[in-house]
């Protein structure tokens, strides 16, 4: 019996040092002095200064929030709506529309991301910013109608009816009671379409205009020419945010992180 | 509120960013370039260099799944029995699943590459260096360690919601523990499975980054051949074409999971 926790500890440890080795790695070497990756020659910062002072990866990160703020914005707006309204629909429409919304879902990113660029192309759209915020807008609805269905489920239409009858007119009705009570499901929906939108590269990478770079498609872009220390030193920035993202929402909401972990797998 | 017509915004992004790119991706993969009718470009996948791609991603993508499954299974399986800080535990499972695609795979390269990390340490402890970038191994490599999660999370959302009376009953009837795992946990744990193998095998299947910064362009896979043909080799044509070919095989496997996992338990 001793024996065998023992062995379930080992098998553990080697899945964790898999799982962790090689961005440990990126962290140990984004403090390395020298370029070469197969030596360590000192310890120095220099790396994240570079990066700072690097306008290729600053503009990068700045195209990378804007688009993804804006589409987990649209899209929250775009995915709510629809789930508010779902209910009023009949049996056969609600299940034609949830059958559509598992196809950018399940749909390789290869395909969504060409059929798009395919149709930007043929009427005449230039690829822009634009077009890939339009694009991600695309793979972030599913996300949200993901999160807010089940809360708008588990509401119901009574605490909206008992509002309208207590005298509140219909937009109060919404404001101060539905709303509030769909707050966790939307939000969780926001942080979900954020996440997806920052960590895209491939429906990017064919919707993109040229010279806009994501942090993705840069990183791509530099794996030909040879990747730069500052890029380790990037690497590890990101992985420290999203370790205090996620410790924060963890905190912040149970256990959240593991759901939308979840539905982050569900793609 | 809950008006019909706030379905509308959600309507025209379906018509206009799922189904009007969908038709123009067949319009292209069925016609020539002068827009004739044709079924050429569907064809071409039995050309001997595209069906090499294919049948490499077939084979890279199903050697991956397997070890997915062969690794996430034991440790849903330890996780079930994990009593103290288990959420914890979960959560530095999941943890590098959130770190950018590209960095985690990047990471990988940095490893494997003839003066990295791996080679530098064989050279310091006096072995000779080994070539490890550039092979199928380093393909699959990176995508097992990029898809594990995708494989984890179901199989583990799917046992850990198994009763522990119905192992203890079995237990109890005298069953030995390999009994238990084989008869009565592995039965109740198939809509994870199934759902975990289709969660790892379309991304694998449809890859070409992985391929690309792990093989070294190298070794294609049918994702290459397809984004090549759209940025270097400009045939748009034959690049939809040989991409409708593609969703066929996700068809084939999206089918196969609504068969095993009728409730979708595996991603409840």
């Amino acid at each position: 019996m001793k024996k065998h926790s023992v062995l379930k500890k080992v098998y553990m440890a080697v899945i964790i040092l898999f799982l962790y080795a090689p961005i440990l790695t990126l962290m140990v070497l984004s403090f390395n002095e020298g370029r070469t990756m197969g030596k360590w020659t000192g310890f120095s910062l220099h790396w994240y200064e570079d990066m700072f002072a690097d306008e290729d990866i600053m503009d990068a990160l700045k195209n990378t929030v804007i688009i993804a703020l804006v589409s987990a914005v649209v899209s929250t707006v775009i995915g709510t709506l629809f789930c508010l309204a779902l209910p009023r629909l009949n049996s056969k429409m609600r299940s034609v529309f949830l059958a559509l919304n598992n196809i950018p879902l399940l749909n390789a990113d290869i395909v969504t991301g060409l059929s798009l660029m395919l149709m930007f192309v043929a009427f005449g759209i230039t690829l822009s910013m634009g077009t890939v915020i339009l694009a991600h807008i695309t793979f972030c609805i599913p996300y949200v109608v993901l999160s807010v269905r089940p809360k708008v489920r588990q509401l119901g239409m009574t605490h909206y009816e008992a509002a309208l009858d207590l005298g509140a007119t219909p937009w109060v009705a919404f404001f101060k009671v539905v709303l509030p009570e769909l707050r966790s499901g939307i939000f969780s929906g926001f942080l979900m379409a954020f996440t997806m939108s920052v960590d895209d590269f491939i429906v990017t990478h064919f919707t993109r205009g040229a010279g806009i770079n994501t942090l993705s498609t840069m990183i791509y872009g530099q794996v030909r020419i040879g990747i730069r220390p500052t890029v380790y030193a990037l690497s590890t920035i990101v992985f420290v945010v999203v370790f205090i993202l996620l410790i924060a929402s963890n905190v912040i909401s149970g256990k959240s992180a593991t759901v939308k972990a979840r539905r982050k797998a569900e793609s | 509120m809950n008006k019909r017509s706030f379905t509308a915004p959600y309507i025209i992004w379906i018509i206009g960013g799922t189904l009007i790119p969908l038709a123009m991706m067949f319009y292209y993969g069925l016609t020539d370039e002068s827009g004739t009718w044709t079924l050429q470009n569907i064809l071409a996948i039995f050309e001997p260099g595209n069906l090499r791609a294919l049948w490499k991603s077939l084979l890279y993508s199903a050697a991956c799944t397997v070890v997915c499954l062969l690794l996430s299974y034991p440790i849903a399986l330890i996780l079930r029995n994990v009593k103290r800080a288990k959420g914890v535990i979960v959560f530095i499972f999941l943890l590098p699943m959130w770190v950018n695609f590209l960095l985690r795979t990047m990471a990988w390269q940095v490893l494997l590459e003839k003066g990295g990390v791996i080679n530098g340490i064989l050279s310091w402890i006096g072995l000779p260096k080994a070539r490890l970038i550039n092979t199928p191994g380093a393909i699959i490599m990176g995508m097992v360690y990029d898809f594990l999660p995708f494989m984890l999370l179901p199989i583990n959302n799917v046992l850990s919601k198994v009763p522990n009376s119905l192992t203890e009953a079995a237990y109890d009837l005298g069953a030995s523990k390999a009994q238990v795992i084989t008869k009565v946990l592995l039965p109740l744990s198939v809509p994870g499975i199934v759902s975990g193998i289709t969660m790892v095998f379309v991304p694998a299947l449809t890859t070409f980054v992985i391929s690309n910064m792990l093989g070294g362009g190298k070794i294609l896979l049918i994702g290459n051949i397809i984004e090549q043909e759209f940025t270097v080799g400009d045939n748009w044509n034959l690049g939809a074409g040989l991409s409708i070919v593609m969703m066929i095989f996700i068809l084939v496997s999206m089918a196969f999971i609504a068969k095993f996992d009728k409730k979708g338990e595996g991603l409840a």
